[in-house]
């Protein structure tokens, strides 16, 4: 069962088949996992989130077309319910989040050592773009998905998704100046 | 904001990409224009390599997360379960890709192996069929099987589908006022019984309504 493929899975989970369930959510879930946790911030809501993924996977297994592949199907999933799930959030939560993206940006004693080590500066940095450019970066950088399945994951053109992905990369590199990290772009 | 706007569409363009030949997610035309991009403008190397940084940094990120605990497939499973009878959307049965994608997984050797046990099978099966008497019950639609279990206690026998759980069968049997009296025997089927003198009529009618259950029964039959 391990060697089966994705969309051999999903036929088996829309014949009921709970062990296919098994294998699957093994082979994806921790992924599913950081993409939702790296949205919403909260491990405990990450980890009830990935459990309505893969629900859903398991009631609407029998509707899967296979247009899409099922990793960028299950991204998908994951990040409407991320989405809901941030909607949800009180404004005060989305006030404190606010604020700490800002303190990213000061020259706090934390940043004076990330300055030592460039790469840990370029993570705190990265954890405090939006949701809208979080997921962007993760979705090209760590997830590997092409222009086509970010357009599909996200919801958007395939040249907005080229633009949107610049402008995260842009606000990146502001906050790495703002840092003190100068990496002459843009 | 602008810098997507600067130089020549060709170079803004390529550079746009340069995230996603990073992670070599480019179809092949894409990739060749940025390789050659690269290979003649220092300017675009240097920035490629700030793409490979925040690349490298966004996969370190990513992975310092860790994994979610067991409470995940748990909450996911007892949903699953709760939803019981409920079996998801099904689409239309695919035996062919069944089949093919089963035989696909196999070496040459062991599909050769594979021939040879099926020949043997079929002879074995045209030895069995005639100790095995197999009659349809007139208007029932179920089948009698004469030759499985070896108690007279055995009312019928019953094979269950893959999919359902111990406590699903235990329920079902519950409900149908059956005990399983034997196995799992050849072919996974158990023998059963049922409670109280019942007529054999009243066995077939039973029968019936329990493989009607077709989530939970895959087959069914009386046994004389």
């Amino acid at each position: 069962m391990q060697g089966t493929s994705d969309e051999t899975l999903i036929g088996r989970i829309a014949s009921g088949d709970r062990l296919a369930m098994q294998v699957l959510f093994a082979r994806h879930h921790v992924r599913v996992y950081r993409f939702v946790l790296r949205m919403v911030r909260d491990e405990s809501v990450a980890e009830d989130l990935i459990s309505e993924v893969f629900l859903d996977v398991w009631r609407q297994a029998g509707r899967f077309e296979g247009r899409s592949a099922v990793p960028t199907w299950l991204l998908a999933i994951a990040r409407f319910k991320a989405l809901t799930a941030l909607r949800r959030k009180p404004d005060e939560e989305l006030d404190e989040e606010a604020a700490e993206a800002i303190e990213d940006e000061s020259d706090d004693p934390e940043i004076v050592l990330a300055k030592k080590d460039k790469g840990a500066a370029i993570r705190k940095c990265l954890g405090g773009l939006s949701v809208e450019h979080r997921e962007i970066i993760d979705l090209v950088y760590y997830h590997e998905k092409s222009v086509e399945e970010v357009a599909e994951i996200v919801g958007i053109p395939e040249n907005t998704v080229k633009t949107r992905m610049f402008y995260a990369r842009k606000r990146l590199a502001e906050l790495l100046k703002a840092a003190g990290i100068e990496r002459g772009w843009p | 904001m602008n810098t997507l706007n600067q130089g020549a569409p060709e170079s803004q363009e390529i550079e746009a990409l340069l995230p996603w030949h990073a992670a070599g997610t480019l179809n092949r035309r894409d990739r060749e224009r940025v390789e050659r991009a690269l290979a003649s403008d220092s300017e675009l190397a240097r920035r490629f390599d700030l793409v490979r940084e925040e690349q490298h940094e966004t996969i370190h990120l990513n992975e310092s997360l860790g994994a979610p605990s067991s409470r995940a497939m748990e909450k996911l499973f007892a949903a699953i379960e709760a939803e019981g009878g409920k079996a998801p959307a099904r689409r239309s049965f695919d035996l062919v890709g069944r089949v093919s994608e089963f035989l696909s997984s196999l070496a040459p050797r062991t599909v050769a192996y594979a021939a040879g046990a099926a020949a043997l099978t079929l002879f074995v099966q045209a030895a069995v069929l005639t100790a095995v008497v197999v009659k349809e019950q007139p208007g029932s639609g179920t089948i009698e099987l004469s030759s499985f279990g070896n108690t007279s206690a055995v009312q019928a026998v019953i094979r269950f589908t893959p999919q359902t759980t111990a406590s699903e069968i235990t329920r079902f049997l519950n409900a149908h006022n059956a005990v399983v009296v034997d196995g799992p025997g050849r072919g996974g089927l158990f023998s059963i019984r049922f409670t109280g003198d019942l007529p054999k009529d009243e066995i077939v009618k039973l029968v019936q309504q329990m493989q009607s259950e077709s989530r939970v029964v895959e087959f069914i039959a009386t046994k004389e």
